[in-house]
C-alpha cells in the first residue's frame, strides 16, 4: 500500500490548519471543537476551543491566561507519548522555544508530518532543547527566514548589557521584553552570568514569571518595579513588555538606559524604529543558520514553511533538493511574537 | 577591532550627548595605543582608505553567497555595508581579530589591488557588529552622530582638561596620536608642533540679558554688527593655509575661493558669508555651500564666498591675543591696509553715544544678513571659551507667527516617553471657495519648560486623531507663539518656505486656532 501524502488528509480551513483523520486542528486562530497546541504564545494558543490537548506546562500557562477560556476539556501530553486522536497518531516532542513548547507529530496513512511550531537550536536553560523527529513533511516557521538574521552567543549579549549597566551606574536599563518565555529566559541568562542583584519586572511580567517557578525553573530573586523609590532603582535592571519600555510607565525609572531583547535587533533600522539605546540580539526563535540545519536534521523530503518570510528559505530548501512550500497561515502576524 | 566596533554599535543608538561623551571617554582610558588613536582619527576627521569601494565590498559577499538571497536581504536590510556585514557566512574555525591600527596599515599597504582578499581574511575573523564596524571604516562613513568636537571633548574630559587645550594642538598632530595621549596621561609634555596653520580656540560671547545690560558701564564697550553668517578663523603662515570653522574643523576643502585668495600671514577671526563685492547676500545661499567635501565651479561663481574681519589673533608671527582689543583693532586695520587681501573687508565699529543709539542700530537690518549687535570691551584680551563680561551677543528681537499644532513624535533619551517634536502649521486657502487648510511650516523640540512639555504631553495623547509609528496627528486645535530667526524660501516643504531655528516662544492655550496666522504672513517675512 502507498503511503497517503499528508497532503491529502491535511487542509487549510479559516481556523486553521485542520487534520482530518483526527478532526482535529493544530494551533487554530478561532475557537474549534478540538485543538493541538503547540506553545503558550497567543498567536498559537488561543482561548475559546472546547478540547486542548497540549503539554502540561502549556496547559498551565493558558490557564493562567485565559482562566475557563482556557478550554473545557484539558489533555496533557507528554513529551515522546503516543496518543490517538480519531485515527491520528499524535505525539509531542520538545520545541526549545519557551517553557513546554512542543512540535506535534501526527502519524496517519503511513506517512507522518511534523508541526515544529516556534522553535529554536540553541541551548535555553528554561525549558527543554529540540529534538529532531524523522518525518516526510515538516512544518517550519520562517520569522528568521533570511541570511542576515544570525543570533550571536546570547551570553556576549548578556555581557554586552552588563558592561553598560557597569557603565552607568546611576542609570536604570530597562529591558523590553515578551512576557512568556523572553523575560524568563532573560533572568536565567543573567543568573548563569553570575548576576545576584533582585530582578525587577513590570506588573504584566510577574504572574508568568512566579508561574515558571512553580514549575521548577529557578530565576533568583524577582521584585516588583514598583516596590522601590525612583533613586533606588539606579544602576537596576527592569524587564518590561516592549510596549512600556519607551512609554508613560518608564518615567518612574531613573534616565532609563532602553533595551530590547529581540532577533529584530539585529537590524539596525529595526532596533531604531523602537527608540532602542541598547539592542540586545537575543531571540526564542530559529535563525537562519538554525532553519537550514533543522531541515537537514529531520531529512523531511519536503517543507512547508509559514509564518515569516517564507520565499528565501523555500529557496534555500530547493537548493538542497527538497520540495519547499509556503503554508500561508491566517492570523499569524509577520513578526510573530518575540 | 573588539573594542573598536563595541563603541561604534553602541554610540549608533546613543541618543544622549553626555551618554555619548561617556562611551568615548571610556574607550579612549580602556583601549592600548595605537588602536585608540586609529579609533580616534576614525571618529574625529575620519580615515583615508585609497583603494576601498562599496563595489569592492560587494563583489566580495556574492563571491560567497547565493545572489538571490542577497538580493532579498538587502532589500530589506536597505544598507550595503550592513548587509554584508551581516549575511557573510561564519566560519566555526575563526581566524584572527585584527587590531584596529593593523587594518589601517594593512590597507594602506596594500593599495587597490591588495584590498580585497585582506578585507576577505578579515571578515572571516569577526563577529558581526566587527565586520561592520570594519566595512564602515574602509568605506568613510560611521555615521555614529559624533562630531570631530565631540570627539575631541571626550578626550579631554579623560584628563579633566578644557577642551580648547586639545584643540590648541590639534592641527598640528597626526594619528594614532601617540604623544597626544601621553600627555593626556601625565607621562610626557604637551606635544610641540609646528605651529604654522593650527587652529587657536575662539573667543565666544554671552546673550546680553536685561539684569546684567543695566549694571553694563557701556561707554567701555564697543559695538560691532552680529553678521548672519558662519564664524570662521582664518589662519596663513609659513605658505600654509587654512580655514576651520569656529569648533576647530578645517573646512579648506569647501571654500578653495577663500582659501586661494590668501596670500598674507596671519591668523583672523571673522565670520563667512555669501557675498558679491562685499554686498552679504541671504544665509540662505551660504548653505549651499557649506557641508561640502567638494564644490563645483558652478557654486563657486553662484555663491562666492567672503570673509568679513572683526579681529586679530596672529599679526605676521606675533600672538597679539594678549593685547586688548583696542589696541589689536589698530593692528587688525593696519594689517588690512598692508596686504589688501581679495574676498575680505572689515567689519565696522559702529559709533554710539548710549542705549538709545544702540537700540536704533539693533533695529536696523542689512537684507537679512545682520542678526544684531555684538557689544565687546574695549580692554579685553582674546581668551579662549567663554568668559563672563567681556563680549556680549544682542540679537535683534525674532520673528514670531502663531501656528497650530498638526502632529507631535517622541523624543530621544530622556523624552522618549514624551510627544516633544511638535510640527505646526499656517492656514491657507484649499483651492475651494471660502475653504481654509494647514500646511505644516515648521518643526521645533524646544522652547518649553519640563512642567510644560507634561502638559503639551497629556494634551497630545488626549488630542489624538490618527497615528503613524511614533508620530500622531493631533486635532488643529492648540496654538502655539513660534519664534524663529529668518524666513526664506524652499522647495524641499511643501509649504514653499522654512524657519531658520524656529523654537516654541509661547504656547497659547487661549487662542482659538482659526485666528492663528496665515502662510502669506509669514510669506511676506522671506528677505531676499
Amino acid at each position: 500500500m502507498t503511503a497517503k501524502h499528508p497532503e491529502s488528509w491535511v487542509e487549510l480551513r479559516p481556523q486553521g490548519v485542520y487534520v482530518r483523520p483526527a478532526d482535529a486542528y493544530v494551533d487554530p486562530v478561532r475557537p474549534v471543537e478540538c485543538a493541538l497546541v503547540t506553545h503558550g504564545h497567543g498567536d498559537h494558543a488561543r482561548p475559546g476551543n472546547h478540547a486542548v490537548l497540549a503539554t502540561a506546562e502549556t496547559l498551565a500557562i493558558m490557564r493562567a491566561r485565559y482562566g475557563e477560556q482556557a478550554g473545557r476539556q484539558l489533555t496533557a501530553a507528554s513529551y515522546g507519548a503516543r496518543v490517538m486522536v480519531g485515527e491520528v497518531e499524535v505525539s509531542f516532542h520538545p520545541a526549545g522555544h519557551v517553557l513546554g513548547s512542543a512540535q506535534i507529530a501526527l502519524a496517519y496513512g503511513g506517512s507522518r508530518i511534523v508541526f515544529s511550531g516556534d522553535y529554536k537550536r540553541v541551548p535555553d536553560p528554561t525549558c527543554r532543547p529540540f529534538e529532531p523527529v524523522p518525518c516526510d513533511v515538516f512544518v517550519t516557521e520562517a520569522t528568521f527566514g533570511l541570511p542576515v538574521f544570525r543570533h550571536p552567543d546570547p551570553m556576549a549579549e548578556i555581557g554586552k548589557l552588563l558592561k553598560s549597566v557597569a557603565l552607568f551606574p546611576e542609570r536604570a536599563h530597562v529591558i523590553g521584553a515578551y512576557g512568556l518565555g523572553k523575560c524568563q529566559r532573560l533572568i536565567a541568562l543573567l543568573r548563569q552570568a553570575g548576576y545576584d542583584r533582585p530582578v525587577f519586572l513590570h506588573g504584566a511580567l510577574i504572574g508568568l514569571t512566579e508561574l515558571y517557578r512553580e514549575l521548577g525553573v529557578d530565576l533568583g530573586p524577582i521584585r516588583p518595579a514598583t516596590a522601590a523609590a525612583k533613586k533606588e532603582m539606579a544602576g537596576e535592571i527592569v524587564l518590561a513588555p516592549p510596549s512600556a519600555i519607551a512609554d508613560r510607565w518608564a518615567r518612574r525609572l531613573p534616565d532609563p538606559v532602553v533595551a530590547m531583547a529581540s532577533g529584530w535587533m539585529r537590524v539596525r533600522q529595526r532596533a531604531r524604529q523602537r527608540g532602542v539605546e541598547l539592542p540586545l540580539v537575543i531571540s526564542d526563535h530559529a535563525d537562519w543558520d538554525e532553519l537550514n540545519r533543522t531541515v537537514l536534521d529531520v531529512d523531511a523530503p519536503e517543507v512547508w514553511v509559514t509564518h515569516g518570510r517564507e520565499e528565501a528559505l523555500i529557496h534555500a530548501i530547493e537548493a538542497g533538493g527538497r520540495r519547499g512550500r509556503a503554508l500561508s497561515l491566517v492570523g499569524f502576524e509577520e513578526d510573530a511574537v518575540e | 577591532m573588539k573594542a573598536f566596533a563595541a563603541l561604534i554599535e553602541r554610540l549608533a543608538f546613543m541618543p544622549s550627548r553626555n551618554g555619548k561623551l561617556r562611551l568615548m571617554a571610556d574607550y579612549f582610558r580602556q583601549t592600548p595605543d595605537p588602536d585608540r588613536g586609529w579609533g580616534l582619527a576614525a571618529l574625529a576627521d575620519g580615515v583615508d582608505m585609497p583603494g576601498v569601494k562599496a563595489g569592492l565590498i560587494r563583489g566580495l559577499a556574492m563571491d560567497r553567497v547565493d545572489p538571490a538571497l542577497f538580493a532579498w536581504s538587502y532589500d530589506y536590510v536597505g544598507d550595503l555595508a550592513e548587509t554584508v556585514a551581516l549575511i557573510w557566512p561564519e566560519r566555526v574555525e575563526k581566524a584572527e581579530t585584527p587590531r584596529l591600527s593593523r587594518v589601517v596599515h594593512g590597507l594602506r599597504a596594500a593599495g587597490r589591488s591588495g584590498a580585497a582578499p585582506l578585507v576577505e581574511h578579515w571578515l572571516d575573523g569577526l563577529t558581526a557588529s566587527e565586520r561592520l564596524a570594519l566595512l564602515k571604516l574602509i568605506t568613510g562613513g560611521l555615521r555614529v552622530g559624533v562630531s570631530a568636537r565631540l570627539a575631541k571633548t571626550a578626550l579631554a574630559q579623560t584628563a579633566d582638561i578644557a577642551v580648547d587645550e586639545v584643540e590648541e594642538i590639534w592641527h598640528g598632530l597626526e594619528p594614532p596620536y601617540s604623544d597626544l595621549f601621553a600627555w593626556l596621561e601625565g607621562r610626557a609634555e604637551k606635544p610641540a608642533i609646528d605651529e604654522r596653520a593650527v587652529f587657536r580656540p575662539l573667543m565666544l560671547s554671552h546673550p546680553l540679558e536685561q539684569a546684567v545690560r543695566e549694571s553694563l558701564d557701556i561707554d567701555a564697550y564697543r559695538a560691532e554688527w552680529k553678521w548672519d553668517g558662519i564664524r570662521v578663523q582664518v589662519a596663513a603662515r609659513g605658505g600654509k593655509r587654512r580655514l576651520f570653522s569656529r569648533t576647530g574643523e578645517d573646512i579648506s576643502g569647501a571654500f578653495p575661493d577663500i582659501v586661494e585668495a590668501k596670500d598674507f600671514e596671519g591668523v583672523l577671526d571673522g565670520e563667512l558669508l555669501v557675498a558679491t563685492d562685499g554686498r552679504v547676500e541671504s544665509f540662505n545661499r551660504l548653505q549651499q555651500r557649506l557641508n561640502r567635501k567638494r564644490v563645483t565651479q558652478r557654486m563657486l561663481a553662484e555663491h562666492p564666498a567672503w570673509i568679513r574681519l572683526y579681529d586679530i589673533l596672529h599679526d605676521g608671527e606675533a600672538d597679539v591675543r594678549g593685547l586688548d582689543l583696542d589696541t589689536r583693532r589698530a593692528r587688525l586695520e593696519a594689517w588690512y591696509a598692508r596686504w589688501r587681501p581679495a574676498r575680505m573687508d572689515l567689519s565696522p565699529q559702529l559709533a554710539f553715544a548710549g542705549w538709545d543709539d544702540l537700540e536704533r542700530l539693533r533695529g536696523e537690518t542689512e537684507g537679512g544678513a545682520i542678526e544684531g549687535l555684538m557689544l565687546k570691551r574695549g580692554d579685553s584680551t582674546y581668551v579662549a571659551g567663554r568668559p563672563k563680561g567681556p563680549w556680549f551677543k544682542w540679537k535683534r528681537g525674532p520673528l514670531t507667527l502663531d501656528c497650530v499644532l498638526m502632529y507631535a513624535q517622541r523624543g530621544h533619551g530622556k523624552r522618549s516617553s514624551f510627544y516633544s517634536d511638535f510640527t505646526f502649521g499656517a492656514w491657507r486657502p484649499d483651492g475651494e471657495a471660502g475653504r481654509e487648510e494647514l500646511v505644516p511650516v515648521g518643526k521645533a523640540y524646544f522652547g518649553f519648560t519640563d512642567q510644560e512639555l507634561a502638559q503639551l504631553d497629556k494634551w497630545v495623547r488626549a488630542h489624538t486623531v490618527e497615528r503613524f509609528g511614533p508620530v500622531r496627528a493631533v486635532k488643529p486645535e492648540l496654538v502655539f507663539e513660534v519664534a524663529f530667526d529668518s524666513v526664506a524660501r524652499s522647495t524641499r516643504h511643501k509649504s514653499g518656505v522654512a524657519m531658520r531655528f524656529p523654537r516654541i516662544g509661547r504656547i497659547r492655550w487661549d487662542k482659538p486656532a482659526v485666528e492663528a496666522d496665515r502662510l502669506e504672513t509669514l510669506e511676506a517675512m522671506i528677505r531676499d
